[in-house]
């Protein structure tokens, strides 16, 4: 019996360790796209653009129990073959399965606008990091497109290493979609006081610059130039791999409680991590694909579970996903926290301090409380999520 | 079985207090406390505490 993890993330790391912690003998293959074993991305845009991290310093433990796991790395998956049951990968291996997990995550989103083509650069992994920071540091002004949180992130390191900054974005704040518009208009004024300059509900007509971005145009005529330009619009899900079969492929890979992908006539394929689309049952019956740090580790163990229980008793295990979604994020010296899905609430209420400080904010959908934020008051924030257990 | 928080790394997240409550929790201060020796039936839980831990700086003997 042969288990194969495509992406080499922390979710196919948790789904390694939860198979075998619920039993599973079998072998387990794990491919992944960049030279590395599993490490902890969110360091990236904080302390490993700061302060120069190595991949030692931001790798996972691996567990004695996956130490017969056997890693791919510097490969990719380009097709799969649901009859065959294999996956062809970029460098030409074929590789089998009877389970197949999908744990490609995803890839930075480019725009596409004239001047595209002219490099920038962009944050998902270690030697993306790598490369900025190298740039950075002899960088006077950096300009980044987009005000989503990695965004804004590399907007207070950029402030703390003294390089100016320009933020342009779409958006009518920063990380309006998560956190709204109150929240949001908060947040700017915390990088506003730390000098950085905001260029909101921007119109990009395209890149300026040579063979490298260095700045952008706007459809205002207005141009915001730099030495580099970072662009963080979020992001695509890695599926195109999966396609040929009956999965829905729509957002990431459509996925039950169990982290199996619904097709109707294939037991055997499994998503987790930021490419799985599911419901998360504390809240609603509607799929969402959400890129929080704790889903991957809770679809991992979810679908190691799920599988172990599938190849043992030939049933699917029907659980509700209790998962509550949780982030946090470092600007400056503030440390914002989230619990719940914040992003789909129509009212906030601030319950503790206020929005220009260290405060807790409640955020509500139909007088329900559908997420919690906190800036600097973790220790408060407990009572708070616990009441999402509640909700339905 | 012990436990052991790199306090340098942490920044007091407390998402190890969900997870075992009764090792990790949070001052009034805001300030990570935890026990350092655990008996070992709590092994389970407090390998989820060393997992969600964004700073990744719970170790476990």
């Amino acid at each position: 019996m042969k288990v194969l993890i495509v992406g080499a993330g922390l979710a196919g790391l948790r789904t390694a360790e939860s198979l075998r912690g619920a039993g599973f003998a079998g072998e387990i293959t794990i491919v992944g796209e960049e030279p590395h074993f599993p490490y902890n991305r969110p360091p990236l845009s904080k302390d490993a653009l700061a302060n120069g991290l190595t991949i030692a310093d931001l790798e996972f433990k691996r567990r004695e129990s996956i130490a017969d796991v056997r890693w791919i790395f510097n490969d990719s998956a380009l097709s799969t073959n649901y009859a065959e049951r294999s996956v062809l990968l970029e460098s030409g291996r074929l590789e089998s399965f009877d389970i197949l997990v999908a744990a490609t995550g995803i890839r930075p989103r480019v725009l596409n606008v004239p001047g595209a083509e002219k490099s920038k650069f962009s944050l998902r992994n270690f030697t993306e990091a790598q490369e900025l920071r190298t740039s950075m540091l002899g960088a006077e002004k950096l300009v980044i497109v987009g005000a989503g949180f990695i965004g804004c992130e590399i907007a207070a390191t950029a402030r703390k290493l003294g390089i100016n900054v320009a933020v342009v974005a779409a958006d009518p704040e920063p990380m309006f979609r998560p956190l709204g518009a109150e929240f949001g208009r908060a947040m700017r004024e915390r990088h506003e006081a730390e000098g950085v300059k905001f260029h909101m509900d921007a119109k990009i007509a395209g890149y300026l610059g040579g063979d490298s971005a260095t700045g952008v145009s706007l459809e205002s005529g207005e141009e915001i130039l730099g030495d580099l330009v970072v662009e963080a619009i979020g992001s695509l899900p890695n599926t195109e791999w999966l396609a040929g079969g009956e999965l829905d492929l729509q957002d990431g890979v459509l996925v039950d409680s169990s982290m199996r992908a619904t097709a109707p006539s294939d037991l055997s394929v499994y998503a987790v991590g930021d490419v799985a689309r599911y419901a998360f049952d504390l809240f609603d019956s509607t799929p969402r694909r959400i890129e929080h740090w704790n889903l991957p580790t809770e679809t991992g163990r979810r679908a190691g579970k799920s599988i172990a229980h599938f190849l043992t008793t030939g049933e699917v295990l029907v659980e509700p996903v209790n998962f509550v979604p949780s982030f946090w994020s470092d600007q400056y010296e503030d440390n914002v926290q989230s619990f719940g899905i914040p992003g789909i609430a129509d009212s906030i209420n601030v319950v503790d301090g206020e929005l220009a400080g260290d405060c807790v904010v409640e955020y509500l959908r139909d007088g329900k409380v559908v997420g919690v934020v906190g800036v600097n008051t973790s220790a408060k924030l407990a009572p708070y999520r616990k009441r999402f257990q509640e909700i339905n | 079985m012990k436990v052991h928080v790199d306090m340098e790394k942490c920044q007091h997240y407390g998402q190890c207090v969900f997870e075992a409550d009764d090792v990790f929790s949070l001052g009034d201060d805001g300030k990570l406390v935890y026990k350092a020796d655990v008996d070992d039936s709590r092994r389970s839980d407090v390998e989820s505490a060393v997992d969600v831990c964004p700073m990744q700086a719970i170790t476990v003997e």
